[in-house]
């Protein structure tokens, strides 16, 4: 699915050598690594890889719930002029992604930022759409998608679960 | 993993439990980055209001507190309390307090020369408040500040061997640093002439002594504190520079030392009177990281207060 993805963006982004991969927490960040390697596997020069923490930038801080650990955005490299390949595991409301392009944004002016993720789960509450998909896969709200992957969970797996209690 | 801290007030280092310490330096650490940024600011606290209520002077701890507060985007209100002022005129705390408080604060940061004034502000708003010092009582985002800075410049605190030096007495730093300190496994030994040593500090956690040349032997942290002549009511030691030649700071000195020994202060120094100028500006010398590391600690605190606040009861998560 990663090989397949790294193939579209090798065919479709016309400027690969300005190209960079920004992996949002946790679970974006294999995947930002593996499309980097895969690309580099098929076209030879290495892409810088970076870490994004969108947690400063989440809409949902005002409420009650648990916040996540902040940790650190770790993108040593230039991001002004280049294309980002902005990389997450699951597509869900589309929350997620627009905080991750306003902490982009912050970072530097990107040239363009493409979205790519390894599932497409529906249920957009905003108006963002991913360039590059591995799987669409159609759920209902009451169940959960895991992705799993060997870096960060001892294995490459994903899972369709249903939302405890409901 | 502990992700929030258990009150809606930092007051105090000596009611913290380890890991909430522990949250605290790991989310600072985390807030340090966005010093390095081009644009220093990030939209986490926007609309979010916080009072800086400084009733002592202050500079670098105000500033710090500011700087925190608007890199993270919360609109901030000072008061001083200086000439022409509602407490110039006569305005108890209280009475200052709740007219705050009429206008909604989510935080009030606190300085006052009364040791117990922050927990007294805290029983009466509804606002979460911030101890930014209390007279000779504690001074809580100093101590974790401090111990920002040693760990990022010897790895750990488990197991350090530190010294406190000098007016223990009338120093707030010490205090919650000794509270810090011993809470995460390190051992602290205090020390100042006699006048200058509070009576049962031992109770505190750390050992106390005279014999400066003994306690520094070995030691991985020096931390010298300002001799706070402003707090000092009589004389309590002959003169600056005997006090310099007993207690102060000098390259021969640091030579007993761990060889990775660093030496810290919180400011502002009395150069020549317990630190020698080649020492506050030698390699050793952490004090400007301690500055730069002041803001993160304040934004840790101010964001891990305000956001995801688990005392005013559980909802589900978005």
């Amino acid at each position: 699915m990663i090989d397949r993805m790294a193939h579209e963006i090798a065919e479709r982004q016309k400027d690969l050598p300005g190209l960079a991969f920004v992996g949002i927490r946790t679970r974006g960040v294999p995947l930002a690594t593996r499309l980097a390697e895969r690309l580099t596997d098929l076209v030879g020069t290495p892409f810088p890889v970076g870490t994004l923490d969108i947690t400063l930038y989440r809409d949902d801080l005002s409420t009650v719930a648990p916040q996540p650990l902040l940790k650190k955005t770790e993108i040593e490299f230039d991001l002004n002029g280049r294309t980002v390949i902005l990389c997450d595991d699951v597509l869900y409301t589309g929350r997620t992604i627009r905080a991750a392009l306003d902490g982009v944004i912050d970072l530097g002016r990107p040239r363009a930022i493409r979205l790519a993720v390894l599932i497409d789960r529906g249920h957009r509450e905003f108006p963002i759409e991913a360039n590059y998909v591995g799987k669409s896969v159609p759920t209902a709200q009451r169940e959960v998608i895991k992705v799993m992957f060997a870096e960060t969970d001892g294995g490459d797996e994903v899972w369709i679960l249903e939302r405890p209690g409901s | 993993m502990l992700s929030a801290l258990r009150s809606k007030d930092l007051l105090g280092i000596e009611s913290l439990e380890p890991d909430e310490i522990g949250l605290l330096l790991d989310t600072a650490e985390s807030m340090r980055s966005i010093a390095e940024r081009a644009i220093k600011k990030v939209p986490a606290l926007r609309g979010r209001m916080v009072v800086n209520l400084f009733l002592e002077p202050s500079t670098r701890t105000r500033f710090s507190f500011e700087t925190a507060e608007k890199w993270l985007s919360a609109d901030s209100l000072n008061f001083s309390g200086g000439r022409g002022t509602s407490v110039e005129k006569g305005e108890t705390l209280l009475d200052t307090a709740r007219n705050l408080q009429a206008m909604s604060p989510d935080l009030i940061v606190v300085r006052h020369s009364s040791p117990g004034v922050p927990h007294l502000l805290a029983r009466h708003v509804a606002a979460g408040v911030v101890n930014a010092g209390d007279g000779a009582h504690e001074h809580p985002t100093q101590a974790l500040l401090d111990a920002l800075t040693i760990r990022q410049r010897l790895g750990r605190i488990a197991g350090l061997r530190v010294v406190i030096a000098g007016d223990i007495a009338h120093s707030r730093v010490a205090r919650s640093n000794i509270f810090l300190l011993t809470k995460m496994g390190a051992v602290v030994t205090v020390c100042g002439p006699p006048t200058l040593l509070p009576p049962k500090v031992e109770a505190l956690g750390a050992a106390a002594t005279t014999d400066f040349d003994g306690a520094i032997e070995g030691a991985d942290v020096v931390m010298m504190l300002r001799m706070q002549l402003e707090r000092q009511r009589r004389s309590l030691f002959p003169s600056t520079r005997e006090y310099f030649a007993r207690y102060g700071l000098t390259a021969e000195r640091l030579e007993r030392a761990s060889p990775n020994a660093i030496v810290m202060h919180p400011g502002p120094m009395n150069r020549g009177v317990e630190i020698a100028s080649d020492v506050a500006d030698s390699p050793r010398s952490v004090i400007l990281d301690q500055v730069a590391n002041g803001v993160a600690v304040r934004m840790a605190v101010l964001y891990l207060l305000l956001t995801g606040r688990p005392w005013e009861g559980e909802r589900e998560a978005g």
